[in-house]
């Protein structure tokens, strides 16, 4: 009995310490985007690692996810007699919901399993001690691009995916199943308004910090990670625990911001 | 005896349960080569790691020219980072980065020098160290005594006072272990820093040690000359010197007896 209340403490004494050390380490990034000399060309190239390099997969994501929701919605709607509202019922799911949910979970998978590989293999092999020797800012030199880059990455990569759902909705309700078009199109006007597109905006911002942060960190931390061992092993496992926390964190976070913004 | 530039006062180091370093007292003299030798996991990347403050001792005082760095802002800590060079284990050069850019990094990051300055003192630095030919490769593309060299002309391109240098033939076959030994001898010439080298590398690292600092159980015993192990009154010190340093040092020992 006394030692699982001492491994309840010690666990729980971990997470505060591992709690604070991503606090302090969420700081020093934002700080490195008022360091100078700032790097800008870094921050360029990681948007095209990041963004850029992300439409290719993004744009199959949206498509279908808008074809099975303009499949599903129809079948649905057309029990009551409402299939004119399936521009609707597709572009709201996708704004509000869809959109930056599964957006930021495909960027975690692509780009963020990939940046947290990275950043451990970085402090496995004291690249990240080299840089600090030479009294270089690792924060600023490597994490805050990383930070930037996703943060103005993952809102258009947000909206990239809406557009594409939503013509993705098109093709399987309109062309496939004979919805009206003008219904679709008049479904959407009617129904979305500024507030939708403003919570989706919302969410993807949030979504990209919580989504770089944890990725990030799991990588930087790698070194001293509980159970997460050394080496390639301990990057693995890193890299795993950053794609399932952070998956986890975009859906609490979603139902959190949709509870306060509805 | 040369003034102390790196003193540790009562320093303590523990990882959980383990006490790396146990209430250490040691000092390095300027301009002088210590090698800090000792068995696996008795704390020796550690002390470097400390000296660098990349680890911050459980008590204890660890000085810089005089300055506490335990107690230090990371601006000043930074500072003082600008004194010291590192060529660490694997080089540490950065992966995504050519070696001319490598080498070229604490230049563009630290000084005002423009891109052709830059440039120019790159490549002197690169022929210097036979890596004329190979600036626009990847640390990937190289070989361990190629890397090691592109990692020690990174650290002196800014004038260090101080070289740490971790383990820094482990790894390369004899020749190049020469090579290294006879980069670090030209360059300590040429450039005049105080060097601390960590190495298994046992005896042969210790024909560059001005004095030798050996760990055990937590504890540093420092010997003017590595000819002085073999003479230490603790038995423990003794057999690890028959044992890594053989016949030629322990015979010394039978001489002074005689």
């Amino acid at each position: 009995m006394i030692s699982l209340i001492t491994k309840l403490g010690d666990s729980f004494l971990y997470m505060v310490r591992d709690l604070g050390r991503m606090g302090l380490f969420l700081l020093s990034a934002l700080m490195g985007i008022f360091s100078r000399p700032f790097r800008f060309r870094e921050t360029v190239r990681q948007i095209q690692i990041i963004g850029a390099n992300s439409f290719g997969v993004i744009f199959f994501i949206s498509i279908f996810t808008g074809m099975v929701l303009g499949l599903q919605g129809y079948y649905t709607l057309r029990k009551f007699g409402s299939e004119g509202m399936l521009g609707s019922a597709v572009a709201l799911s996708l704004i509000r919901e869809l959109g930056p949910v599964l957006t930021a979970l495909m960027v975690t998978g692509r780009a963020g399993s990939a940046m947290c590989a990275e950043i451990g293999i970085m402090r496995n092999s004291e690249q990240i001690d080299a840089l600090e020797c030479m009294a270089v800012n690792p924060f600023r030199y490597l994490i805050t691009p990383k930070f930037l880059a996703t943060i103005i990455s993952l809102p258009i990569l947000t909206q990239f995916f809406n557009v594409i759902g939503i013509a993705g909705g098109y093709v399987a309700g309109v062309i496939l199943l004979g919805v009206n078009p003008g219904a679709f199109y008049n479904g959407i006007e009617q129904s979305v308004v500024t507030e939708d597109i403003n919570l989706g905006i919302v969410k993807s911002f949030v979504f990209a910090l919580l989504v770089v942060w944890i990725c990030t960190g799991r990588g930087y931390f790698v070194h001293i990670l509980r159970n997460a061992g050394f080496g390639a092993e301990g990057v693995s496992r890193a890299t795993t625990q950053a794609v399932v926390l952070s998956s986890i964190a975009v859906l609490i976070w979603d139902y959190l911001i949709t509870a306060i913004m509805l | 005896m040369s003034p102390a530039i790196i003193e540790f006062h009562n320093v303590v180091k523990s990882f959980g349960q383990q006490r790396v370093l146990d209430d250490v007292t040691v000092s390095f003299e300027s301009g002088k080569t210590t090698v800090i030798a000792g068995g696996s996991g008795q704390g020796k990347s550690v002390t470097l790691k400390l000296i660098l403050g990349l680890l911050s001792p459980d008590s204890g005082e660890i000085l810089v020219n005089g300055r506490d760095i335990t107690r230090m802002k990371l601006r000043e800590l930074n500072k003082i980072r600008e004194k010291f060079g590192v060529l660490f284990q694997g080089a540490a050069l950065l992966d995504s980065m050519t070696v001319f850019e490598n080498v070229a990094l604490p230049l563009r990051e630290r000084t005002k020098y423009k891109s052709q300055e830059i440039a120019q003192r790159v490549r002197q630095m690169l022929a210097q160290f036979n890596l004329e030919g190979h600036e626009d490769k990847f640390p990937a593309q190289l070989s361990g005594g190629m890397k090691k060299r592109a990692g020690l002309a990174r650290a002196l391109m800014l004038q260090p006072d101080i070289m740490l240098f971790d383990e820094p033939t482990t790894g390369l076959d004899p020749q190049i272990t020469m090579d290294i030994y006879r980069l670090f001898f030209t360059s300590q010439k040429q450039f005049g820093y105080t060097s601390i080298i960590v190495s298994h590398d046992i005896p042969k690292v210790f024909n560059l040690a001005d004095q030798v600092v050996l760990l055990k159980k937590g504890k540093m015993m420092t010997f003017s000359s590595p000819e002085d192990i073999p003479l230490s009154s603790e038995p423990e010190i003794v057999s690890f010197a028959t044992e890594t340093m053989g016949h030629i040092y322990s015979s010394r020992k039978m001489e002074h007896n005689i």
